[in-house]
């Protein structure tokens, strides 16, 4: 069943260029056939795939297969090939199966759109790529699937291209990434250099040998990654693309700005884990920088109008917890984390665009209200995706995983009490942001009428999400309930287990820790927002609270401080030079030659004489020379 | 023979075109047509031939070699021979001199049996600079290849087409001079070193000169060859050059004439003189990346797209320079894989910007927009250009970006870190392409087509070519390869000789 | 062969006729005797070679002398076809009146 690999990435790749060659021709259903079965038939095939890896695991830990040698320079040979590990299986089954759902999702919500085919064979290449990015077996074709995705999530977050504003948002996101990119190509070159390969299991088997333990070697080249992480998985300071990206359609934000591309960064470090572990600086770094994104997006998250940025917003924060447990070590709690994140993210994202969709394109949450009773379905749906957000306690996927990585925060051997401090907040603004987002939705007055309900292609898609939003947290439980390790045994083959400075049978008092920040930061907003609406009125009209609210809305005043820094002088140098001032200096000689010819041919008079004259004389000075002379 | 049979099928095909337009309008260009497709053919049947049989470690490069006396008392001759890297170059032309004469099919209406005269006889120039093994020679093609770009660009250019003209000309031909002062400088050391005055390639190939000498000589190629590339400081006829010209001249200028350069730098700087192109190496290595950042920004600012274009090569080109003067394998192949991928990449683009010319009359991207509504074939393919020149991964350009880099930095790691932010300002510009042409609110242009069949045929050909080298750029690699690894050779028997004149940083470097 | 004319005279003769031509050339605007002027300038140059080659006992000089008067013949048949066309078209022979090649 090896051979079937290359299946995978392919089928979508197929699926695309049909859609690009053809999809003017096809009529809608064509498309959408083409489009979600693509994608469905690569789910087949790794389920197909992963039921072979997990029933007779291979030799090595890993299937692999080689297509062609890309090029052969010099020895430097990378080549197109594939490998699949546990951790690779984990993503391809979250992309391919999540990616097919929200396939589905889209035939509906796209379905009145003039650019159909245009939309389904973006999200076909995107498929691809991101599969690429997870299958590759050498960091070269990984940094295909890498800048495949952006340019991927470039194109679809400006699909509605007419608008500028979109495409001003997608080539925010796109240089943004672009940037971390960069570092992380020069972080590709030094590895090579060091290495003298790029192929992924060489460099993991090889670098615990070549460089020693914390040499800064190490670190900078753990850093350049992590500049590459941090770019394409939006944290601080690179994170101000993803709340803009919303500009795309609701099922983009679902697959590509929630569910899988915004964590290629959180696949990179894991895969990359044992550079990591080799600088201690590093691996801090990583998680500082989790830390800080997880409590600064959820405070901006607390503060948001739109549906949807809100829920960028609660992005950047939960992928911010995924970097806190990269960095403490925590290597599968980070991985569960993320599989959990995509199916409760993706949930609430459709579920959004569902109710943006019904309401007529209506993005503001205070436009919205009392959707409870009139769609049921998507209230539901989104009730589940909201608790597993906000890790309501043994019901929902989202407790077990981000439980895993409050508790390794403390107890891990590079976690700290101010680690877990900051995770214990973002719990609680976790959870209060979520609730916030309950009420102004779905509770109240309804101040919006509806257009019409989403049909059965939109909400089976959601069902089936909020069925694994509750169903995939019993995958893995903490040991004192049920000490069931299912998902950290299957990914240990790849990563190491985290190791513990704190004694287990502490645990249960960081639990109602958390039980208690969760039902906090509930019962607070529940306070404010529904039962007693007027002490938030009366907060409202504080300045400094004014002032702390516009602070947040505007991210932290990031995107302002970037324009002052970059763009501004960048486009302001652009515009001065814009004639070239390297040209002057040529039209400089030019204006020189040219005011010499001015006053010589004004000695051309035209009249014989005056010539006459000039060589006489000529010829007397001459003479003249010659005699004193 | 097969080399004079080329240029002699140009030259006669050029004439032809030039008799016969005199009568009918419309038989120059099915001349100009039949005879570089005869010449491509030729070439691509010569490629295929040689492919099997290149061999990366064989001592004798070259594939061809023709001589014949010319003016024996000077030692001149005519010597013609290639080896993979002129065979590559040599098929680029013979492919972009098709497209040349598809996309001026419509557009060029007045004097047409001049004008594929023209355009026979640039083909002609640089076909011979890539194949001349004659100093003279070289000298005589590269000259030739100047003056009917001159009359293209002057009588079919565009509203401000005679002062690009000019600047091209002059520019050219003064560094051109300086390049001839050198080549006599070179040809009278050489006969005094041992009595045999000879322009021949090879035997002037290990003149000893005195080292202060044979920088001034040096300088001399370099500056000339500097300002074809273009680099840094030289750039400035480039973009007015480009904007003016019609397509056709756009797409050669861009696809062959600066290919000349970066050719003349490998072939003859490097080999001719190493321990003064050592000396050379870091500043060449910094103007280099000067360009790379410049271009870029310069890009950005433009209004005019086959401006924007024009400055997104001088970007591209300072990738080359740094390349070759970064001197290792790695650098050489992404800089032969540049050459290629550049001349297709940005070639396709200015034919795009002659195809948007041609229906709505402007190239001022501020008058454009919302265009992929209209034509969402050209969109698709204006996009998927836009990513081969910002460097996407499996594109052509890519592979040419990433080897470049990849060798530079095993020389300089800070060079390096400064040209990749070069990735990031081709990002910024090649996006504001899309923008701020296809998409944004549309105009009303009234009722405009999408591609015609001849459009389409010549952007898949280009489409195809672009994404099959970033997937597999072996074939060129490998016809390369030999003519690299005998440079690579050269200069580390050269380095061992000098010593301590070449300071690599290798600190990174196990 | 002894001559009672010394060369210094003839030298001066030539020189005296020399400028008188130039000072025709230059004052007169008619192209007419301007033409005449510069003819009385060759003279006046044949007359120069004549006495140079007398006093060295040479032929050159009286060789020049004939190619001098060749060319004259020749000048003068183009130059009064060139005024006769000049004249058809301006209708003037005045020389200020066909100031047009001026830079």
């Amino acid at each position: 069943m090896n051979n079937l690999l290359w299946l995978i990435p392919a089928l979508p790749l197929a699926g695309f260029l049909i859609l690009v060659a053809a999809g003017k021709h096809l009529s809608n259903k064509l498309v959408a056939l083409t489009g979600v079965g693509s994608i469905s038939l690569a789910a087949v095939v790794t389920i197909i795939v992963g039921f072979n890896f997990l029933s007779s695991p291979p030799e090595g830990g890993a299937y692999a297969q080689t297509l062609w040698t890309w090029m052969d320079v010099a020895g430097f040979s990378p080549k197109i090939a594939l490998s699949l590990d546990s951790l690779s299986l984990v993503f391809i089954f979250v992309i391919t199966f999540i990616g097919s759902l929200i396939h589905i999702y889209s035939a509906g919500f796209m379905a009145a759109d003039k650019d159909y085919s245009r939309f389904f064979a973006c999200m076909n290449l995107f498929v691809f790529s991101m599969l690429v990015l997870v299958l590759a077996d050498n960091l070269l074709l990984m940094y295909l699937g890498w800048e495949g995705v952006g340019l991927c999530s470039y194109l679809l977050i400006g699909f509605w291209y007419e608008n500028p504003a979109n495409g001003y948002a997608a080539r925010k996101a796109f240089v943004i990434t672009r940037i971390g990119d960069t570092a992380m190509a020069l972080g590709l070159f030094t590895i090579y250099y060091q290495f003298g390969t790029l192929v992924m299991s060489e460099i993991t088997a090889t670098a615990p040998s070549v460089w020693q333990s914390n040499s800064s070697i190490a670190t900078v080249t753990a850093l350049l990654l992590l500049a590459g992480g941090m770019g394409k998985s939006a944290q601080l300071p690179l994170q101000t693309w993803l709340p803009d990206a919303m500009a795309g359609p609701s099922p983009v934000s679902a697959l590509i700005h929630a569910a899988t591309m915004v964590t290629a960064g959180v696949y990179l470090i894991a895969r990359m884990h044992v550079l990591f572990e080799l600088s201690a600086t590093a691996q801090m770094i990583v998680a500082v920088v989790g830390a800080v994104t997880l409590l600064v997006a959820g405070f901006s998250a607390l503060t948001q109008y739109d549906i949807k940025r809100v829920l960028a917003y609660s992005t950047i924060s939960q992928i911010g917890y995924m970097f806190l447990a990269l960095g403490v070590g925590a290597w599968t709690a980070a991985i569960f984390h993320f599989m959990a994140h995509a199916f409760f993210k993706a949930l609430l994202f459709l579920a959004a665009g569902a109710i943006i969709e019904a309401l007529g394109h209506e993005h503001s949450m205070f436009k919205m209200g009392g959707l409870k009773d009139k769609m049921p379905v998507v209230f539901w749906t989104f009730l589940i995706g909201a608790a597993s957000l906000s890790a309501l306690p043994l019901v929902s996927a989202g407790f077990y995983s981000k439980d895993q990585i409050l508790w390794y925060a403390w107890a891990s051997d590079k976690g700290s009490p101010l680690l877990w401090l900051t995770a214990f907040l973002g719990a609680f603004t976790t959870a209060a942001y979520t609730t916030r987002m309950m009420i102004l939705t779905f509770l109240g007055d309804s101040k919006t009428g509806i257009g019409h309900h989403p049909g059965k292609l939109m909400t089976i898609p959601l069902i089936v999400l909020a069925f694994f939003s509750v169903v995939a947290g019993f995958i893995e439980l903490p040991h004192n309930f049920g000490h069931f390790t299912l998902f950290s045994d299957l990914l240990h083959g790849v990563l190491p287990s985290t190791v513990l400075r704190a004694d287990e049978s502490s645990e249960w008092k960081f639990q109602l820790l958390a039980f208690v920040a969760t039902f906090g930061g509930i019962y607070l907003v529940f306070i404010y927002y529904y039962r007693e609406p007027y002490k938030i009125e009366r907060l409202r009209e504080s300045p400094s609270f004014q002032w702390l609210y516009r602070f947040w809305h505007g991210g932290w005043g990031f995107d302002r401080l970037f324009d002052l820094v970059f763009v501004t002088p960048f486009v302001f140098l652009a515009k001065i030079n814009k004639r070239d001032v390297v040209d002057r200096f040529y039209e400089g000689i030019a204006s020189v030659t040219n005011h010499l010819y001015r006053l010589l041919s004004a000695t051309q008079t035209g009249s014989l004489r005056w010539y006459i004259m000039g060589m006489v004389i000529g010829a007397i000075i001459i003479l003249g020379l010659q005699i004193m002379l | 023979m097969i080399l004079v049979w080329l240029i002699g099928i140009l030259m006669g095909g050029g004439t032809a075109a030039l008799v016969l337009g005199q009568w009918n309008k419309t038989i120059p260009r099915w001349i100009a047509l039949v005879t570089v497709l005869t010449g491509f053919l030729l070439i691509l049947i010569f490629w295929m031939d040689q492919y099997q049989t290149i061999d990366e470690h064989s001592a004798d490069v070259w594939l061809i070699d023709f001589k014949r006396d010319w003016i024996l008392s000077f030692g001149i001759s005519f010597h013609l021979a290639i080896d993979g890297l002129s065979l590559l170059l040599l098929v680029l032309t013979g492919f972009l001199g098709i497209l040349a004469v598809l996309c001026s099919w419509k557009e060029i209406t007045e004097r047409t049996g001049f004008y594929y005269f023209n355009l026979l006889w640039i083909l002609v120039g640089v076909s011979g600079v890539f194949m001349a093994m004659d100093l003279f020679l070289f000298y005589f093609f590269w000259e030739v290849m100047l003056i009917p770009m001159y009359f293209l660009i002057g009588i079919w250019g565009s509203e401000n087409r005679i002062y690009a003209a000019y600047k091209f000309f002059i520019f050219t031909q003064a560094s051109g001079l300086l390049m001839l002062l050198a080549i006599l400088g070179l040809y009278f050391i050489h006969g005094q070193n041992t009595g045999i005055y000879t322009f021949n390639y090879f035997e002037l190939l290990g003149t000893v000169i005195p080292s202060g000498t044979g920088l001034w000589l040096m300088m001399g190629f370099f500056v000339a060859f500097a300002v074809k590339l273009p680099v840094f400081p030289f750039h400035t006829w480039l973009p007015d050059a480009h904007s003016e010209a019609p397509t056709a001249g756009s797409l050669i200028l861009a696809g062959l004439l600066l290919k000349t350069g970066a050719y003349g730098l490998l072939r003859f700087v490097i080999p001719l003189f190493p321990v003064a192109a050592a000396q050379m190496a870091l500043p060449a290595m910094i103007l280099g990346v000067i360009g790379i950042v410049y271009g870029a920004v310069l890009a950005y600012s433009q209004t005019d797209l086959k401006r924007l274009v024009a400055f997104t090569s001088v970007s591209h080109m300072g990738f080359v320079l740094t390349g070759i003067f970064a001197f290792n394998e790695l650098a050489f192949q992404g800089v032969v894989m540049q050459l290629v991928t550049h001349a297709i990449s940005t070639g396709a683009l200015f034919i795009m910007a002659g195809m948007i010319k041609e229906r709505l009359h402007t190239r001022d991207i501020n008058q454009m927009g919302g265009l992929w509504s209209r034509m969402p074939k050209m969109g698709a393919i204006g996009l998927l250009f836009a990513m081969a020149s910002l460097g996407l991964p499996g594109l052509g350009n890519f592979i040419a970006e990433f080897l470049i880099l990849l060798g530079a930095f095993k020389v300089s790691i800070w060079i390096t870190v400064i040209a990749t932010l070069g990735l990031i300002f081709s990002a910024v510009y090649s996006l504001r392409i899309v923008q701020k042409i296809f998409w944004g609110p549309q105009d009303g242009y009234g009722n405009i087509r999408d591609f015609s069949l001849r459009e389409i045929l010549v952007m898949t050909v280009l489409t195809l070519s672009i994404v099959g080298l970033g997937l597999y750029p072996q074939p060129v690699i490998d016809t390369a390869s030999p003519a690299i690894h005998k440079l690579v050779l050269l200069l580390e028997a050269d380095k061992s000789n000098i010593g301590k004149e070449i300071k690599y940083q290798e600190s990174y470097v196990r | 062969m002894n001559s009672s004319v010394s060369t210094e005279i003839v030298m001066l003769l030539a020189g005296l006729l020399f400028v008188l031509g130039i000072t025709g050339v230059v004052i007169r605007k008619n192209i007419i005797f301007m033409l005449l002027s510069v003819e009385i300038m060759l003279n006046a140059s044949g007359l120069a070679f004549i006495a140079a080659g007398a006093r060295w006992g040479q032929p050159d000089g009286q060789v020049m002398f004939i190619f001098i008067l060749a060319m004259a013949a020749a000048e003068v048949s183009i130059g009064l076809a060139l005024i006769l066309q000049i004249y058809h078209q301006h209708k003037s022979l005045d020389i200020d009146k066909l100031r047009e090649m001026n830079g």
